[in-house]
């Protein structure tokens, strides 16, 4: 399988992708492992690629309480970013062991796998649980939009056809937070058919669900397995509605025990 | 409209003109000849296509071969040095690491990207590393063997 013609255009910093991605039909490639793949089953045909991998928006870091990670930060990069050594982001870390394989985790970056907001990625998850931010730049403005109203849909965000993610924010945890992934994949994907991201500390306890409904999506504070009995949960051949339901309560239920335990341990 | 993709491939500085959409593993193997990269089920699951850019392991059926410009690309041809085996090769005959083989240079590459960050891998490391590339002979038993004991030839020798 080959990708349909397309024209390929190298960005050199942020002002030269914005400017390029104005072009009709544009898309922005980051580590290609999700758009390649569509590209190569000509799902998605853009007109040009604007690869946007050599811009300077790397890397993982502590500035005023609040974890910055660049979007074009690859999951290998996360795992060694010594920044996520804290009690309260153990998800985080956890999350991306399980993304995709060595190869796919070398080359993913955060960014883009949240722009491409597939409803059954693992990240979405953590990053809702942990009341995450992302800013968006377009050539006249930088915007900052709330995670939680980030996912329209499958594969659809509130990101315009020319902005691109800039930065993604978590605020750190407060001391004795505690903060968990579970997932049970499927075994030929490695996708979730449930995902839960929990975080457990002195301000409360938030758990939010990837794989089973049109976008990852925080639980309506209470006991778990009674908020997700009153959602809308998708089903497919691999796992009908019911027994995604019953996963994602497991999954949530797991993740919440392990995320309390945390909130308890010392790091 | 073709353009032209220069990179290093296997310690060479190579030059060839591409097509946007080419992608990566078939610079290598109808650009450059260089076959031992094989395609198994271009769908960016079974990893035979794996090669390292800058010493990290990738697929190169989900990369634009231009995304690759300027890069140091190593593929199974760049490994045996002068004739010689090189060490993870050596263990995967060693230990019948191999039956078909076509599956053979992408474990070996993801192997040697393990391997450049921990020599010393657990059974369960060396399965988790090579999530990302299908064997469908060995079941995966020698293939475990053969990266270890490569990891123990490795740290026998200076690194090259």
């Amino acid at each position: 399988m080959i990708p349909a013609a397309v024209r390929y255009a190298r960005a050199t910093d942020l002002d030269h992708a914005l400017a390029l991605l104005a072009a009709p039909d544009a898309k922005a490639l980051a580590g290609g492992q999700s758009l390649i793949p569509v590209m190569k089953l000509r799902v998605v045909r853009p007109a040009l690629v604007v690869d946007i991998s050599r811009l300077e928006l790397r890397g993982a870091e502590i500035r005023d309480d609040v974890l910055h990670i660049a979007p074009l930060t690859t999951w290998r990069e996360l795992l060694d970013a010594s920044a996520l050594e804290r009690q309260g982001l153990a998800a985080i870390a956890e999350c991306v062991r399980g993304i995709g394989d060595a190869q796919v985790r070398n080359r993913g970056t955060i960014g883009g796998s949240i722009a491409h907001a597939d409803p059954a990625s693992d990240m979405p998850a953590v990053l809702l649980a942990l009341g995450a931010s992302v800013v968006a730049r377009s050539p006249e403005e930088s915007r900052t939009l709330a995670l939680a109203d980030f996912f329209l849909g499958p594969f659809t965000t509130g990101l315009g056809p020319h902005e691109l993610l800039v930065d993604l924010t978590v605020p750190l945890p407060e001391a004795g937070s505690g903060s968990a992934y579970v997932s049970v994949e499927h075994p030929a994907s490695g996708f979730a058919l449930a995902g839960a991201a929990a975080l457990s500390g002195p301000a409360g306890e938030r758990v939010a669900l990837t794989g089973v409904g049109a976008t990852p999506f925080l639980l309506p504070a209470g006991e778990p397995s009674e908020a997700i009995a009153a959602v809308e949960v998708y089903g497919d051949s691999f796992a009908p509605a019911e027994y995604r339901r019953h996963l994602a309560a497991v999954v949530a239920e797991r993740a919440l025990e392990a995320a309390r335990r945390r909130a308890k341990e010392d790091v | 409209m073709p353009e032209v993709l220069t990179f290093v491939v296997n310690g060479e500085r190579r030059s060839l003109e591409v097509e946007g959409r080419t992608l990566l593993v078939h610079a290598l193997r109808d650009g450059l000849g260089l076959t031992g990269t094989h395609i198994g089920c271009d769908t960016s699951q079974c990893g035979a296509c794996t090669v390292l850019i800058d010493g990290r392991a990738a697929k190169s059926c989900t990369l634009l071969a231009l995304q690759a410009e300027g890069a140091e690309i190593t593929t199974i041809e760049g490994l045996a040095a002068g004739g010689e085996l090189h060490p993870i090769q050596r263990a995967f005959v060693e230990h019948h690491g191999l039956q078909c083989g076509f599956c053979t240079p992408g474990v070996i590459l993801t192997a040697a990207d393990l391997l450049s960050r921990d020599p010393v891998p657990t059974d369960e490391t060396v399965r988790h590393a090579l999530r990302g590339n299908l064997c469908r002979c060995t079941g995966y038993q020698t293939i475990v063997e053969s990266v270890q004991a490569a990891g123990a030839a490795l740290r026998e020798v200076p690194a090259s």
